[in-house]
């Protein structure tokens, strides 16, 4: 396998991993305080049209659009999850948001899973609705990943190793500690795959922009595809400088004027 | 209806997530470079350098906004 190759497996690996995380932390919290019958369920039936939606948009996204509009609509995609992820890298850094904590978000499930009634039927519909949400929306993340990264290397299977080895070993993790995932630097891999998303969105996005002149060709980033790298460090830069400038005073009569946001 | 409801606040959870701002700030520097683009005064390595200049500003403001002084 050549870098361009271990590269596209290991940048899908992370980004299905930090994913998988906090997928694996509510279906726990469903199994283990309510039903693991219906959060299983739930998991499986989200897989599944996770793995219908795959195709189709993959099929869809290869053949129907031409080039330079694939790129405008991923890499506008890509661009908003990347940025978002590394906005909270970069408040978290900065001591301005709480630190992505997955122990306290079991909790939270588990308490939320108390508080809801108890189901009559088989299948405990609460059990299996949460499950199905937590994982459809944390894989579409990963879908719209795999499919862009395999389709802009011409190599769908070797995105989608690197997703399916992140699953199995969140996966075989789990099992074996039985509880959230804690351990795991999440903000760390969230910081790194953001960067990694915002710099390649900023370039497929830029370049889509083509879509819109009159011969519909896209824009040509100087250094063509090195220009990825060079925008890789100009975010990396600027997080930094955003993160210096940002930090919060000790104070704490400062503080109280700050917006510090406290989220999942 | 209550389906449509749904359906539609699975998109936005999606696309547009916990933070509004920052899909607003991608959109808007993706105008401006169509703008500059339409007006056709740079050629496609100013056009491509401008719209990653446009979405690291967009991206500043929306950080600048919210991490600006909330008033009591």
């Amino acid at each position: 396998m050549d870098a361009a190759t271990w590269g596209l497996i290991i940048a899908t690996f992370v980004a299905c991993f930090v994913e998988m995380v906090e997928a694996t932390t509510i279906v726990m919290a469903m199994g283990y305080t309510r039903s693991w019958k219906s959060a299983l369920v739930g998991t499986l039936a989200a897989l599944g049209a996770l793995a219908v939606v795959t195709v189709f948009a993959g099929y869809a996204l290869a053949n129907w659009l031409p080039e330079s509009a694939l790129q405008l609509a991923i890499g506008g995609l890509l661009l908003i999850f990347g940025l978002q992820w590394l906005r909270k890298a970069i408040l978290r850094s900065s001591g301005r948001k709480a630190v992505h904590d997955e122990a306290a978000i079991y909790k939270e499930e588990v308490a939320a899973a108390k508080a809801a009634g108890q189901s009559t039927g088989s299948i405990d519909m609460f059990s299996f609705m949460v499950s199905f949400k937590g994982v459809f929306l944390e894989g579409m993340e990963v879908v719209f990943i795999v499919i862009t990264f395999g389709l802009n290397a011409d190599n769908i299977p070797g995105a989608s190793a690197g997703a399916l080895a992140a699953v199995v070993v969140v996966l075989i993790v789990a099992i074996v500690l039985r509880r959230p995932l804690s351990m795991i630097n999440e903000n760390l891999l969230k910081y790194g795959v953001g960067l990694l998303l915002a710099s390649f969105g900023t370039y497929w996005a830029v370049e889509g922009i083509g879509i819109f002149r009159g011969d519909r060709e896209s824009l040509d980033w100087p250094g063509h595809d090195l220009a990825i790298l060079g925008l890789l460090v100009a975010w990396l830069v600027l997080s930094r400088i955003f993160v210096a400038v940002l930090k919060t005073p000790a104070a704490p009569a400062v503080q109280e004027n700050v917006a510090v946001e406290v989220e999942k | 209806m209550k389906f449509l409801k749904s359906f539609g606040q699975f998109w936005y959870d999606f696309i547009i997530g916990d933070d509004w701002k920052i899909a607003v700030a991608v959109v808007l520097a993706l105008v401006a470079l169509f703008a500059v683009m339409k007006a056709d005064v740079l050629g496609d390595t100013a056009l491509t350098l401008f719209g990653g200049v446009a979405v690291v500003v967009a991206f500043a403001i929306s950080l600048a906004i919210d991490v600006r002084p909330r008033r009591r």
